[in-house]
């Protein structure tokens, strides 16, 4: 799997409620409004501007807070391939990987908002293409390609029956 | 596995390795991923019940976990405020009568807090669709927070799977000063180690100042282990969780778990109590934490007093001894929010309440209220909340421009009475 699409930087300890502010909850039975407060706080034109593919990138501590799976669905409702950033907080990730979101972990200092980048989950590596930088990431598991290639947990249980791992 | 670490894990474990061994019939150790079958409770609530159950829909909506292990909470937004917010939790309720599951109706309480009460005992695996789920770790339980897939998948295949996590020992020795609470202790660890300090891992409490902390002090500490990024944290039990779990009427369940003498540790902290001061985390991080002392005199509009951090009834009758009769500052508005119905009532026969509402506190049925944001006291723009909930990201009680600050109950306390941010010794 390669994605390709511009950078959208942030900063450190981005949290589940700078992604879906608490105040919204009330829309958490409807996903397609609640997808047009993402990230609002931080960048008000992120959820109008963001297009399908674009990536996110970040510093440390991506996603920390609340386990509200929200948080990774709306940012995969709005297009966003993949998000890159240097870490992740333990929840979020997990979210992520059970949505079909890929998440990377790598040096993101090089890389300024607007960049245009390729990831490619396989060879596990994030390129650059605007400043020509190439980074490779941890690859992921076998299990996590796994549920990533179908689409999320919920659909790898439906195809195999059971947890296999 | 190679042999010899076998042999070690069998030997020296930690308390979370203990635990997940007991459940796994099998010694497991940190870095194994297990499939935990047999999950003790699974629960979910009001904010993230909705995509629980359209998660288990799509899974075909047949649920395999015993419905006694089940529990729904409906805590977040009380009481409901909209048309769309009941419709959920009509949903929500449906789904609980029609499986048989064990259901807490608006103002019951917060999940984590009727998880205390009700629930928790040492050596379950407890999972919950809510990052603070990590409180039930004061019994020495597993407890951690999920999202909504693998909540529903635990609810369909009575499974989940883990990761062993590595553990950071934490202990503190000695007596805590007056005027310093759990609350303060784990502000200042999180202050220590930062907002992923421990992410992954299960931090691991020991020590004579936690021996001589109540289940309620306890459960302050495990509660917020999250905000340093843990998977749980755990406490392992003793005579202190034994009372606690007989007050509740299951004493039956206690069970002792204990970590090895020389189990192996990725990190080891330890604290002086005795050395220890009120904490102040200011806004917008949770490990952004300073001595009271550094930000005396601050002006805040408002004070929260409740959440499943610190809204149970020793933190009430805190926050009681130190207004006492007086009237808090006219500038101030505070609300408290009982972290359950069973710590409302035992505040309200015990005459708390009443002296809270003299004093000028708005009183509001229990549940999450404003550590959540969406009813409860919204602050306006530019306001400073003084808060004893966990959280203090931006917006995080509703509004990106008000600026919320987190204390113990004793710290809000002297500071409603004053106006500004307090120093509770000085006042206690």
């Amino acid at each position: 799997m390669v994605f390709k699409g511009r950078a959208w930087k942030f900063g450190n300890d981005i949290t589940t409620d700078h992604i879906t502010p608490s105040r919204y909850m009330h829309l958490r039975s409807n996903l397609a409004e609640l997808a047009k407060h993402t990230l609002e706080d931080l960048r008000p034109e992120f959820p109008s501007s963001v297009k399908l593919g674009d990536v996110i990138v970040a510093g440390k501590n991506f996603g920390a807070g609340s386990s509200r799976e929200h948080a990774p669905t709306v940012i995969k409702m709005l297009g966003v391939s993949a998000i890159v950033a240097e870490s992740f907080a333990r929840i979020f990730y997990r979210n992520a990987i059970n949505i079909g979101l890929p998440l990377l972990i790598c040096d993101t200092s090089s890389i300024k908002d607007g960049d245009l980048i390729e990831v490619d989950l396989q060879g596990s590596t994030v390129r650059d293409l605007t400043n020509g930088v190439e980074m490779r990431f941890k690859p992921l598991s076998e299990e996590m390609l796994k549920i990533l290639s179908e689409g999320g947990i919920v659909n790898y249980v439906k195809k195999y029956g059971d947890l296999k791992f | 596995m190679r042999k010899g670490e076998l042999a070690r894990s069998a030997m020296d474990q930690t308390l979370i390795e203990k635990i997940l061994s007991r459940k796994c019939k099998r010694n497991v150790c940190a870095g194994e991923i297990v499939i935990v079958d047999g999950l003790d409770y699974v629960f979910t609530h009001d904010a993230s019940g909705p995509l629980v159950l359209s998660k288990l829909n799509e899974l075909g909506g047949e649920m395999k976990l015993d419905p006694n292990r089940v529990c729904v909470f409906i805590d977040h937004v009380v009481p409901s405020p909209s048309a769309n917010i009941s419709n959920d939790y009509r949903a929500l309720k449906g789904f609980a009568l029609g499986k048989g599951v064990r259901f807490h109706d608006q103002g019951c309480g917060v999940c984590h807090q009727l998880i205390a009460e009700h629930y928790a005992s040492p050596g379950d695996i407890i999972i919950g669709s809510d990052s603070h789920t990590t409180m039930a770790g004061a019994f020495g339980a597993f407890a951690t927070g999920m999202g909504a897939s693998d909540v529903a998948i635990a609810l369909k295949t009575g499974k989940t799977w883990l990761r062993v996590p590595e553990s950071m020992k934490i202990s503190i020795e000695g007596e805590l000063p007056k005027g310093v609470f759990s609350k303060d202790v784990i502000l200042k660890i999180i202050g220590m180690i930062g907002a992923e300090g421990a992410n992954y891992k299960s931090m691991e409490f020991h020590g004579s100042a936690i021996r001589k902390m109540s289940m309620e002090g306890r459960m302050a500490l495990t509660n917020m282990v999250v905000e340093a990024g843990a998977k749980c944290g755990v406490i392992p039990p003793d005579e202190e969780t034994k009372r606690y779990l007989e007050e509740m009427g299951r004493g039956e369940r206690y069970v002792e778990i204990e970590s090895d003498e020389d189990a192996n540790y990725s990190d080891e902290i330890s604290i002086e109590a005795d050395g220890l001061e009120p904490m102040v985390a200011l806004p917008h991080n949770v490990d952004n934490v300073v001595p009271v002392g550094e930000v005396l005199g601050e002006k805040i509009d408002a004070v929260f007093f409740g959440s499943c951090t610190n809204g149970r009834i020793e933190d009430f009758k805190v926050i009681d001894d130190i207004i006492g009769g007086e009237r808090i500052d006219s500038s101030i508005r505070a609300i408290a929010t009982p972290a359950s119905m069973n710590v409302y009532l035992r505040a309200l026969r015990s005459g708390i309440i009443e002296r809270l509402m003299s004093a000028g506190v708005v009183v509001t049925p229990p549940g999450c209220g404003l550590c959540i944001g969406v009813v409860g006291g919204i602050p306006a723009d530019g306001e400073a909340l003084l808060s004893t909930a966990n959280r203090n990201f931006l917006g995080r009680a509703g509004n990106p421009k008000a600026r919320i600050y987190l204390s113990s109950p004793a710290t809000a306390a002297a500071s409603a009475l004053y106006g500004v941010i307090t120093d509770p010794r000085e006042v206690m």
